[in-house]
């Protein structure tokens, strides 16, 4: 990829030839290049803030901290403030021993070094890490038609998906390089064609399907491609209540993380599936029925990473990717009741309900209902939940969650809605 | 057995041979590499759980034969680092159109690290179909691929 097929303007050819500084030629160097991996013809203007997936301080990310420094020493910083992907640890709110501490005292040492890099290059604030940055309290929400450069997989799938904006899967860093630049490659997902879907996938259950589980389906499926989805609007209805966008966050996250996702359009019910209808679909493109036995094949496929397959748990982790206010105000409500069904006080297992740091502050703000919560025992945080069990002590717990992403990069036991509220009262 | 001759897209382009790791389904590169990196291990042993044919395969310095990465964005910088660590792939070969996450991290290595994995892509479902885990694998800079 030695020649640039790329139509760069003058002021892109000046700073690739280094006019602006080595440190800013390497910046559009590496933009460019990701770009003519893809046959990108052009940057383009990004419409809004990037958001990035790298919000954690483990000292051997060496080539990160080294490129920060780089910058900051040659004053480069992101064009627009960014939000970033949650913090890996969060003392307060949840419990750890000392041994878990001094290991993660090791594991994310460069933690507040890295907190003040991202600051200098560009953070929005204290409170912008979150993996839902899109959320209306944090913030960092794109509109229909915006061109994004993106990473963290879960946030991307929601703004192309939900939203109707248009970003790539892009890796850290290179979401990084596009917001000093302020551009993009224009390519996948950022054109016409690279937003029609391959697959049309049949949802024929004999009731709504967990979001998780038929995430998990549809991306071990579809692997990177686009996916139609039909079915799902005899469930959810039309068009995007608050709780139809918490469902397709849900789906979406598991769709990234299971396979990579980057796009779906559900039938009736996201913007461009609703301008378009199956005008989206390619020609020749491939057809995928999930029904009940397809969720059960899928729940059953998933491995038990426990030592002890029927240890007590531990821990349950209720929120990857960050819960929405509402999906807060839901699951507080659901653990009380069942709580009172089951005639008891307080959660059996240590329970943390992972939210944004601004989506908690809101929360807080009716007193009643976060004391509520807080009588059954269960901690809202705004750690990230994968973070915590990077830790290899952490990792050893019998964890259970109702996230496919956390399962699917963890030791973690994924469990359904029901049978995680059963494990927490009984 | 006979030779096999493969010519693919050169992505990052250079001549090696080497030993062959085949992952017939998407290489997760966060949870294959993860385990190891934070540990700072000296070799690489893929801990993704999910991909049956590399799981607890040792992939230090192999040339990694795949259809696409998957998973989390962190992709493109874990590769990166396991670059930096000396305990990254010698090249990778993609049957298919190379992902934004594999390219992010062989680009990022390339620029920031003057580190070059050598890589080729849409090498096709034939070539994927045809090489084996410990076979070896010599590449060339116009993009051919000798399975020996």
């Amino acid at each position: 990829m030695n020649q640039i097929k790329m139509e760069l303007t003058q002021e892109e050819k000046e700073i690739l030839a280094g006019k602006q500084g080595a440190t800013l030629q390497k910046v559009m160097e590496s933009v460019i290049l990701y770009g003519e991996v893809f046959g990108a013809k052009r940057l383009v203007p990004l419409n809004g803030p990037v958001h990035l997936v790298t919000s954690f301080g483990i000292p051997l990310l060496k080539p990160v901290f080294e490129m920060m420094d780089e910058l900051i020493e040659h004053g480069i910083k992101t064009k627009e403030s960014f939000t970033v992907d949650p913090r890996p640890l969060d003392y307060d709110n949840v419990k750890c021993n000392l041994l878990e501490k001094l290991v993660f005292r090791i594991m994310y040492g460069k933690q507040k070094e890295y907190e003040e890099q991202l600051q200098k290059v560009g953070l929005k604030n204290e409170n912008a890490f979150s993996c839902t940055c899109y959320l209306p309290e944090v913030g960092n929400t794109p509109s229909k038609g915006d061109i994004l450069a993106w990473a963290e997989s879960s946030a991307v799938v929601y703004a192309n998906s939900v939203l109707g904006a248009r970003s790539n899967r892009n890796s850290g860093i290179i979401e990084l390089c596009c917001g000093i630049i302020a551009k993009a490659p224009e390519f996948g997902l950022l054109t016409e064609e690279g937003r029609k879907a391959k697959w049309l996938v049949e949802v024929k259950t004999s009731k709504a399907p967990n979001a998780q589980v038929l995430g998990s389906a549809i991306g071990m499926k579809v692997v990177e491609d686009v996916p139609y989805i039909i079915g799902l609007d005899h469930f959810l209805g039309t068009g995007l209540s608050t709780d139809t966008r918490d469902y397709l966050k849900d789906m979406g996250a598991a769709s990234a993380s299971n396979g990579a996702v980057g796009l779906f359009h559900v039938e009736n019910i996201t913007p461009e599936a609703v301008e378009k209808q199956r005008g989206l679909l390619v020609d020749n493109y491939q057809r995928y029925i999930i029904d009940d036995q397809e969720i059960e094949r899928v729940i059953k496929s998933y491995p038990l990473m426990w030592k002890k397959k029927e240890a007590r748990p531990k821990v349950c982790f209720i929120g990857c990717p960050h819960l929405s206010l509402e999906q807060l105000e839901h699951w507080s409500e659901k653990i009380s009741l069942a709580l009172k069904e089951a005639g008891r006080e307080k959660v059996s297992i240590p329970t943390l309900l992972c939210a944004a740091p601004d989506v908690v502050k809101a929360f807080k703000k009716d007193k009643t209902r976060y004391n509520q919560l807080l009588e059954t025992g269960a901690q809202i945080t705004s750690i990230c939940a994968l973070m915590y069990m990077n830790n290899p002590l952490c990792a050893k717990q019998p964890v259970i969650t109702n996230s496919n992403k956390l399962r699917t990069y963890t030791t973690a036991k994924f469990l359904l809605d029901e049978e995680l509220l059963e494990q927490l009262v009984h | 057995m006979k030779e096999k001759i493969f010519k693919g897209r050169v992505v990052l382009a250079g001549n090696t041979t080497g030993e062959a790791v085949v992952s017939r389904q998407g290489l997760n590169l966060l949870a294959s590499y993860q385990k190891s990196a934070l540990k700072k291990a000296k070799r690489v042993i893929c801990s993704d759980q999910n991909n049956s044919d590399l799981y607890k395969k040792d992939l230090t310095d192999k040339i990694i034969c795949l259809p696409q990465t998957i998973g989390s964005t962190t992709g493109g910088m874990v590769l990166e680092t396991v670059v930096q660590m000396g305990i990254g792939p010698k090249a990778m070969l993609f049957s298919e159109h190379i992902d934004s996450l594999a390219a992010a991290g062989i680009i990022l290595s390339d620029v920031w690290l003057k580190s070059r994995i050598i890589t080729i892509d849409q090498l096709g479902t034939d070539f994927l179909a045809c090489v084996q885990d410990g076979q070896t694998v010599e590449i060339k800079e116009d993009g051919t691929v000798i399975i020996r």
